[in-house]
């Protein structure tokens, strides 16, 4: 383990040989294209499709009716942390096709199934949908003022549920403080934007009266007992598998419509049924992430020690609560990695006419890190302080673990000014702050603004309730593992495959990692929030654990010594006073399904074993960014990047490297680039690419890498998570970069993304 | 109409009118070549025709008709990597790998064009393909190092 050692992934997908959802093909596959609402809010009168039937190589047309004796509704959050929100919902009902009402633009509302995928589309387009419009609020601040439109009948208002998280004497602090910073600061919404969208294909398994069901997913076992549900099976019916998945970054976690649709559809014709989502499709109707409104204060001592903090967050959820806890992780990590004794932290989780808002790579954390981090400067640029001096100033001290946070959360460990030093040093800090000095003395106004922003990030993973591993030794000594995790692009089977190898003495060559199938696997949660090596990697660690004694326990029998006796050193289990005498994992297995096998050991090599986290983990680090400001023209260039993330040990570091740099890839272009926009109708203004800025492969320069390394002791690996941590760090720094380059022209704050006509207006004085 | 894709000669349809990508991946079953917008945009569907890199999301399959297609599935010689892909292959590029098919294309019909490119020429010819993954720092340094491994195959000829 530590080691450096090739994907397994690789050689299939180099070669183009991948098998994703949308490469694969059933005989007598049918196609489904869906017709979607054009508005964002609409009563659906009447739905005409006798065109549509009429056409050659059409098989079927639904609309939501149709579906109801089909389906029952798709499953809801419930309000509030958890399933134990306890809230009885009234008008909140969600089917797999809009029924009477249509609540965002793209919301489905009938569906075509063609011999051809064009057919359906050609269908689709001739279906005449009878729409009365209705009052639209995209808005969340709107949404939640008095007589706005209600967007779900039965309910009074679009407030999904509120939390407050309080501790200490917030009122006193701020009426003692010697200075109080107020921002409001909007996270803008985001999109997903695997580059692989979603896709499904079902097909009807005769041997349960089921379906099996290839889905491009994050969490198939989660899929499988959702469809399941809402089709009245039970989950041994259904069966889900994630072949490869191009990416999911938090919107391919649970189920979708699409899902129960096809499989839905698969079993009353008989068939299978596939559909892929096209890149519109996916702007409209995969869930978006982020939106969130923060109007965030604080109380600072002369000195810069924060006293008091207070957020209320108005949590735009989109129409449809899917993931409301998120705002409420949001408040949970509002004090980031600082010792602030009095909090008043609240969100407000609202609907709006628009996309469902979900997971999306931090899923909100990185929201809490970009206020409180921004807070940080803030409070430096009020007071005249530097901003590292402030951070030093309240970081909660090493010796303070586990830290009980004022929000109720315990931090397992930390030391967050050995990052902090570490990044300012590998940035070479104190010499930038004299370029930027000299720069601003010698103005010329051709030069660059220079910025150096940064951030210090603590954030939460180690989702439980569990996880799961099974490990298998082959009779011939081969090892098969099987997971509940579903990765996707991350190569975690690869890090799984290392501990194995290292654990068991057994070849990595001979080690095949089995996932994203239900039927293969035992129970999963998926690979999602950073959790697959730190839960996932528990569950492995006492699978292993357990098939390692049983194995020694073999070696001794047949080596004639006691278990104690025997030792496991280069892939070999040999007997500690005379180490000649050795048996391989092979010659083992070999035994264990062999007639020699004591009666008093049990039959085979295998253990199945499921990893319980005691408690949530929170890796952490500190990130650097340096910036040039174009001044002519506001345009932004990231000069330098300096990481330094502390996940615990690193067992694969190629792969936490992959992960870092795509962390980053994603959280600087929250902080330049992306932005989901809706007009005031409910209608999305970026749906492609020409409007959605994804970046691309100019726009970063080499990012400069390093680490701490701080275990936690909350599971057998001491590794922490690292799949979100950049994006959380990044997006922070780089927004905390461009606004420290406008400093001196009188800038506090400019909400993202930071694009060139935006910065270049502020320089201007015109906001 | 005969397609020559990879070499070997295919029949398609002639109608109804449709780009080369679908007829790819959903009548031939070479389906290395991926979509990620079908607009132009992203560089998933990236083959070569006659020898230069095209989105296949772009191309009417008629225009196509006897002209030399190459696909990710034509770029290794049977079990004989292309030093492109042996590059990604060592680099540990991938990492859901949608993207890369598109990447690999593009970065062979670069290399073949310009055998010696510099970075800046490496980072324009790569920047229409995007990698939602962030893979781009791998991206460069395994076309720049496909470029030495194509050279170094050249001159041991
Ligand atoms: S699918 Fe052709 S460029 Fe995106
Ligand atoms: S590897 Fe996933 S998009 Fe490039």
């Amino acid at each position: 383990m530590g080691a450096t050692v090739k994907r397994k992934e690789d050689p299939r997908l180099i070669r183009g040989a991948g098998a994703y959802v949308a490469d694969l093909k059933l005989p007598g596959m049918l196609h489904l294209a869906l017709v979607r609402s054009p508005y964002a809010h609409a009563r659906i009168r009447g739905i005409d499709a006798s065109a549509a039937q009429a056409l050659p190589g059409v098989v079927t047309m639904v609309t939501g009716r149709d579906m109801l004796p089909l389906c029952d509704p798709l499953p809801l959050a419930s309000s509030g942390e958890g399933s134990e929100g306890g809230e009885v919902y009234t008008g909140r009902v969600r089917h797999v096709l809009a029924v009477e009402r249509a609540r965002h633009a793209g919301e489905a509302v009938a569906a075509v199934v063609a011999a051809s995928y064009p057919v359906a589309v050609d269908a689709a387009q001739t279906i005449e949908v009878d729409y009365e419009p209705l009052p639209v609020v995209s808005d969340p601040l709107q949404a939640l003022a008095p007589g706005a439109p209600p967007i779900f009948e039965g309910l009074n208002d679009n407030l999904d549920h509120r939390r407050r998280r309080q501790k200490g004497d917030v009122e006193a602090a701020f009426a003692a403080a010697h200075v109080v910073v107020r921002q409001r600061m909007l996270n803008q919404r985001l999109a997903g934007f695997p580059l692989e969208g979603r896709a499904v294909l079902a097909a009807p398994d005769p041997t349960t009266g089921g379906v099996t069901l290839y889905s491009s997913t994050q969490t198939p076992h989660q899929v499988r007992s959702e469809v399941a549900t809402v089709l009245r099976l039970n989950e041994n019916q259904v069966r889900v598998i994630a072949p490869d998945v191009g990416g999911g970054f938090g919107v391919k976690i649970g189920s979708y419509p699409e899902e129960h649709l096809c499989a839905a559809l698969a079993l009353q014709l008989n068939a299978p049924v596939r559909w892929v989502e096209n890149r519109l499709e996916h702007m409209l109707a995969t869930t978006h992430g982020r939106a969130q409104i923060c109007d965030i204060e604080a109380a600072a001592a002369a000195d810069g020690t924060i006293t008091a903090l207070r957020m209320r967050i108005v949590a735009d959820l989109g129409a449809y609560p899917l993931a409301p806890v998120l705002p409420d992780l949001t408040t949970a990590m509002g004090v980031g990695v600082y010792a602030i004794p009095n909090v008043d932290l609240e969100a407000v989780s609202v609907y709006t006419n628009t996309t469902p808002v979900a997971a999306y790579r931090g899923a909100g954390r990185p929201e809490a890190a970009y206020y409180i981090e921004r807070a940080m400067d803030l409070v430096a640029a009020e007071l005249g302080l530097d901003p590292a001096a402030v951070r030093r100033r309240n970081f909660i001290p090493p010796d303070a673990f586990p830290y009980k946070t004022p929000t109720g959360l315990t931090y397992d460990s930390g030391e967050y000014d050995r990052a902090l030093s570490k990044a300012l040093e590998r940035a070479g800090y104190a010499e930038l702050r004299r370029e930027q000095a000299h720069r601003r003395a010698h103005a010329d106004p051709a030069t660059p603004l220079l910025g150096i922003g940064i951030a210090c990030y603590v954030e939460m993973c180690g989702f439980g309730p569990y996880e799961s591993a099974r490990v298998k030794v082959e009779p011939g000594g081969a090892v098969t593992v099987s997971t509940g995790i579903s990765p996707h692009g991350q190569g975690t089977g690869t890090t799984f495959a290392q501990i194995v190898a290292d654990q068991l003495g057994v070849d990595f060559d001979q080690i095949v990692v089995r996932h994203g199938d239900t039927a293969t696997t035992p129970m999963g949660i998926g690979t999602m929030g950073s959790r697959s090596l730190a839960v996932g990697g528990g569950a492995l660690m006492g699978a292993l654990a357990r098939v390692r004694d049983k194995a020694i326990r073999i070696a001794a029998v047949m080596l004639d010594v006691g278990p104690e006796e025997i030792e496991l050193c280069e892939r070999c289990y040999r007997v500690r006073s005379a180490p000649h005498r050795a048996l391989s994992l092979a010659q083992i297995a070999a035994r264990a399904y062999s007639r020699k096998l004591p009666a008093d050991i049990d039959c085979g090599l295998e253990a199945t074993e499921y990893f319980r986290p005691p408690d949530l983990i929170y890796p952490f680090g500190a990130h650097v960014a340096v910036v040039e400001v174009d001044p002519e023209t506001g345009e932004v260039r990231l000069r330098d990047y300096i990481a330094v993330d502390d996940c615990g040990p690193r067992i694969s570091p190629l792969i936490v490297a992959g992960q870092i740099h795509g962390g980053l890839a994603q959280g600087i272009a929250q902080a330049l680039l992306e932005e989901v926009v809706y007009d005031a109708n409910g209608q999305l203004l970026s749906g492609s690419l020409m409007d959605y800025a994804v970046p691309r492969a100019d726009f970063f320069p080499p990012f400069t890498l390093d680490q701490t390394e701080t275990p936690t002791p909350l599971n057998p690996l001491g590794v922490k998570g690292v799949g979100e941590a950049a994006t959380i760090g990044s997006t922070p720094a780089v927004a905390n970069a461009v606004i420290d380059a406008l400093a001196h022209l009188g800038v506090r704050h400019l909400d993202l993304p930071l694009r060139p006509e935006k910065v270049w207006r502020a320089m201007r004085g015109r906001r | 109409m005969n397609l020559v894709i990879n070499g070997q000669t295919y029949q398609v349809a002639k109608d109804p009118p449709r780009v080369l990508l679908w007829v790819l991946r959903d009548e031939l079953g070479l389906t290395g070549t991926k979509f990620g917008c079908g607009a132009g945009y992203c560089g998933a569907c990236t083959v070569h025709l006659d020898g230069v890199a095209v989105r296949s999301c772009q191309v009417p399959v008629s225009r196509v008709a006897g002209r030399a297609v190459t696909t990710i599935e034509g770029l290794a010689r049977g079990e004989e990597l292309h030093p492109v892909q042996r590059a990604f292959l060592e680099a540990q590029t991938p990492q859901c790998g949608w993207c890369m098919s598109g990447q690999m294309m593009t970065a062979t019909a670069l290399i073949a064009a310009n055998p010696r490119p510099s970075e800046e020429e490496i980072i324009a010819a790569m920047d229409g393909n995007y990698c939602r993954c962030g893979a781009y720092a791998r991206i460069r340094r395994a076309v720049a190092r496909a470029a030495a491994l194509a050279r170094a195959a050249t001159e041991a000829v």
